[in-house]
């Protein structure tokens, strides 16, 4: 009963819900498929027609131009028919259940769903519900995941650092909230990177995150210190000010990464961040715009590795 | 009428009583012996003959929930699961907060004549913790307690009040703890599983923070407490020395909380979106030993039917709860089992101990009780299936699940009400 939802009986990827319980051979393969894809962006005709016929159906119950437009992109690339569907607005509204939307739209013919939802654990629901031939990837769950950002980090990661055996990782901010933190942990403990950790005050780390295989500190000095890579979360509009924060100011004043802070770090350090990001919150704009940052090719990867998820899990046969 | 049950393996966990022999019931009363032939007999050789079970906290929907639950369907459910009484929280809609409702309430459960139903009344009108309800009306119109079932009262001076007030008329007082602005927006223990399924957490200290409160006012008012659904380690052990320190308090734990962990959530079960939530498996290995020593006095089901609709949603958004009323015995001789306990020890968790708390002369076999019995096969498996489950609400983490002890026949004031 516990499978792992996501996998097949041969242990191939069927769904895409979470980086975590995905085999560290098949997180090789997802990288190295995006390679291969990587190359293709780059061409003038960046075609290849690996998903031709198929349909891609955008699901997002919650918005998010970036994601969904990556999403877009990455499924033309693969020759496929995309449909978007801005679900937030539409049919849910209406009274319309989750997986009366879902069975609406599979007899649609539909191959893929990329879902986006408010609440962790829907595109579990949903993959448990659809048929043999459809295929969900979850294009982020409540604070749950968000394995396709987690493997372009790591891809990202990768790139920079060729090998993740000897890497220091730290991950700063709202990491409570963040399903970009939990995805890309999953991803760098299962890759093997020694140390990997989480920097934030103690209102923003969840309860028990040690479990999740990190160090938790408290502090940029002594978080950032000989990091190879450093991830800034996004901080929410919301949680700037009130329970959990007492302003933005404070916060970027003890955790936002500013040039000071850098260089904790290795001098070669990369800087990342999921966007959208908060300038003079969580990152400084002299660092973000700055030589160790790697924040716009992670933006192209992202691509790549949405081609290579989609193409493995719908492409065969 | 006249019934004699012959043969079986009678067991009487107030007395101790645990001998093969038969029981009769004359005129709704358990009697001595019988003059003149029995109306009915029924075999119980190879099955076990013990009060009918108690269960303190089974819902039944009615009023204003009947899409989930019908009376008619969850008394059928009762009596299918051996329980011969029960107690049924005030979260109906409206909430059971005036004499009028409990007394239809009570009317139309007479009236189907399965098990015997003890309304608990709302503490504060509307369960909203703000105005306290007629309670002296509703104790006359039939009620055995007050609660506010899943609903805290936010402010300690009403919570304070109706203590007091309960307190001055001798009326017990059942209560959840749990603190409403550290539970707020929480669907899952605040631990390891939580953070890594990206849950909103409920902490332990929600429950033991708002125990704290709830003992100090009962010190102070003398109020007979009884806490509902205690879910943590730290509770237990909170509760275990306000006993000892002689506090007028009894205590509860639901069948689902002695038997599973927030580890069973797996990958976002639904069915195990309960509240109180699923804890870590220490809390739930420590409420276990808290039954056994009797910190804990009884397991409830927490007959919660819910329908599929609200169901079938991502984790956080699906209705809490879970269908009990059937599992209720299984679930008890499966702990039993696993703690080493005698069936007799065993049963008095879900039979005498819940009738000393709900004040009823019932849980008992002896001359002069309420024919009141379940005749229970306790080896007998069977597998739980939406199929068999006579409860309208399928909705229960066991489903699929193989468990032992299969109710043979369940009698209520000496008639037969459930037969298989």
């Amino acid at each position: 009963m516990l499978r792992n939802p996501q996998l097949n009986a041969k242990g191939e990827l069927q769904h895409l819900l979470s980086v975590e319980g995905l085999p560290r051979e098949l997180l090789v393969q997802i990288l190295d498929t995006a390679e291969s894809f990587a190359g293709v962006t780059e061409r003038d005709i960046k075609k290849v027609p690996l998903l031709r016929g198929k349909s891609v159906f955008n699901l997002f119950f919650e918005g998010s131009t970036r994601t969904r437009t990556t999403f877009e992109i990455a499924a033309k690339r693969l020759s496929a028919d995309v449909i978007n569907l801005n679900v937030a607005v539409s049919s849910t509204s209406k009274g319309e259940s989750l997986l009366d939307t879902v069975a609406n739209l599979s007899a649609m013919q539909a191959d893929i769903f990329v879902v986006r939802h408010g609440s962790s654990g829907a595109p579990y629901l949903i993959a448990r519900h659809v048929k043999p031939h459809e295929h969900v990837i979850n294009a982020g769950d409540g604070r749950h995941a968000h394995p396709t950002q987690g493997l372009l980090d790591l891809f990202t990661i990768r790139h920079y650092k060729k090998d993740f055996s000897r890497l220091t990782v730290a991950v700063v901010g709202d990491v409570l909230h963040s399903r970009v933190a939990r995805s890309l942990i999953h991803g760098l403990t299962t890759l093997g990177a020694p140390e990997v950790r989480v920097i934030g005050p103690q209102t923003l780390i969840p309860a028990g995150a040690a479990a999740l295989g990190v160090r938790v500190c408290h502090s940029m000095k002594e978080g950032l210190k000989d990091a190879d890579v450093v991830v800034m979360l996004r901080l929410q509009n919301e949680r700037m000010s009130g329970t959990l924060l007492p302003s933005a100011q404070e916060f970027n004043k003890h955790y936002g990464l500013t040039a000071d802070k850098l260089a904790l770090a290795k001098a070669d350090a990369i800087v990342m961040h999921p966007g959208p990001m908060n300038r003079g919150v969580e990152i400084d704009s002299n660092v973000a715009d700055g030589p160790h940052s790697v924040i716009l090719p992670q933006v192209t990867f992202g691509i790549a590795v949405r081609m290579a998820v989609m193409s493995m899990v719908a492409g065969g046969g | 009428m006249k019934l004699l049950v012959k043969g079986g393996r009678v067991i009487d966990p107030a007395s101790g009583r645990d001998a093969v022999g038969d029981v009769a019931m004359a005129d709704g009363r358990i009697v001595e012996a019988l003059s003149g032939k029995p109306d009915r007999m029924i075999d119980a050789k190879g099955l076990v003959v013990a009060p009918g079970l108690i269960d303190l906290a089974a819902r039944l929907r009615e009023p204003g929930y009947e899409y989930k639950a019908t009376l008619e369907s969850e008394m059928n459910a009762a009596v299918a699961g051996g329980v011969t009484s029960l107690a049924c929280p005030p979260d109906t809609d409206p909430p059971l907060d005036e004499p009028g409702l409990v007394d239809m309430l009570r009317r139309r459960a007479k009236a189907l004549a399965r098990a015997r139903v003890y309304p608990v009344g709302a503490l504060t009108v509307r369960l909203e913790g703000r105005k306290l309800t007629e309670m002296a009306e509703l104790a006359e119109a039939g009620c055995v307690a007050f609660s506010q079932a899943d609903t805290a009262i936010e402010n300690t001076e009403v919570l304070w009040r109706a203590l007091q007030y309960a307190a001055t008329f001798g009326f017990p007082v059942w209560l959840r703890a749990e603190d409403v602005w550290l539970a707020k927006g929480g669907v899952a223990h605040d631990g390891e599983v939580a953070t890594r399924l990206g849950l909103a957490g409920i902490p332990a200290f929600a429950e033991t923070v708002a125990l704290a409160t709830l003992l100090e006012l009962v010190r102070a008012t003398g109020a007979r407490v009884h806490v509902c659904r205690l879910s943590s380690a730290a509770g237990v052990a909170l509760l275990r020395r306000a006993r000892h320190d002689g506090l007028p308090l009894t205590c509860d734990v639901a069948v689902h909380h002695v038997h599973l962990s927030d580890m069973d959530l797996g990958f976002f079960d639904p069915q195990c979106r309960l509240e109180p939530p699923l804890r870590h498996p220490r809390d739930r290995d420590a409420l276990r030993a808290g039954l056994a020593d009797g910190t804990i006095d009884c397991i409830v089901s927490d007959h919660t039917p819910v329908d599929e609709d609200r169901k079938h949603l991502p984790f956080a958004e699906a209705e809490p709860g879970a269908t009990g009323l059937e599992l209720l015995l299984p679930l008890a001789l499966k702990w039993g089992v696993q703690a080493n306990l005698t069936l007799a020890q065993t049963l008095a968790r879900v039979t005498s101990a819940p009738a000393r708390i709900l004040g009823v002369d019932a849980g008992r076999i002896a001359p002069g009780a309420p024919a009141d019995l379940v005749v229970f096969d306790p080896q007998a498996p069977f597998r739980v299936s939406a199929q068999t489950l006579k409860s309208q609400g399928k909705n229960t983490p066991f489903l699929g699940l193989e468990l032992a002890g299969r109710v043979r026949a369940t009698v209520v004031a000496g008639n037969v009400v459930y037969e298989a």
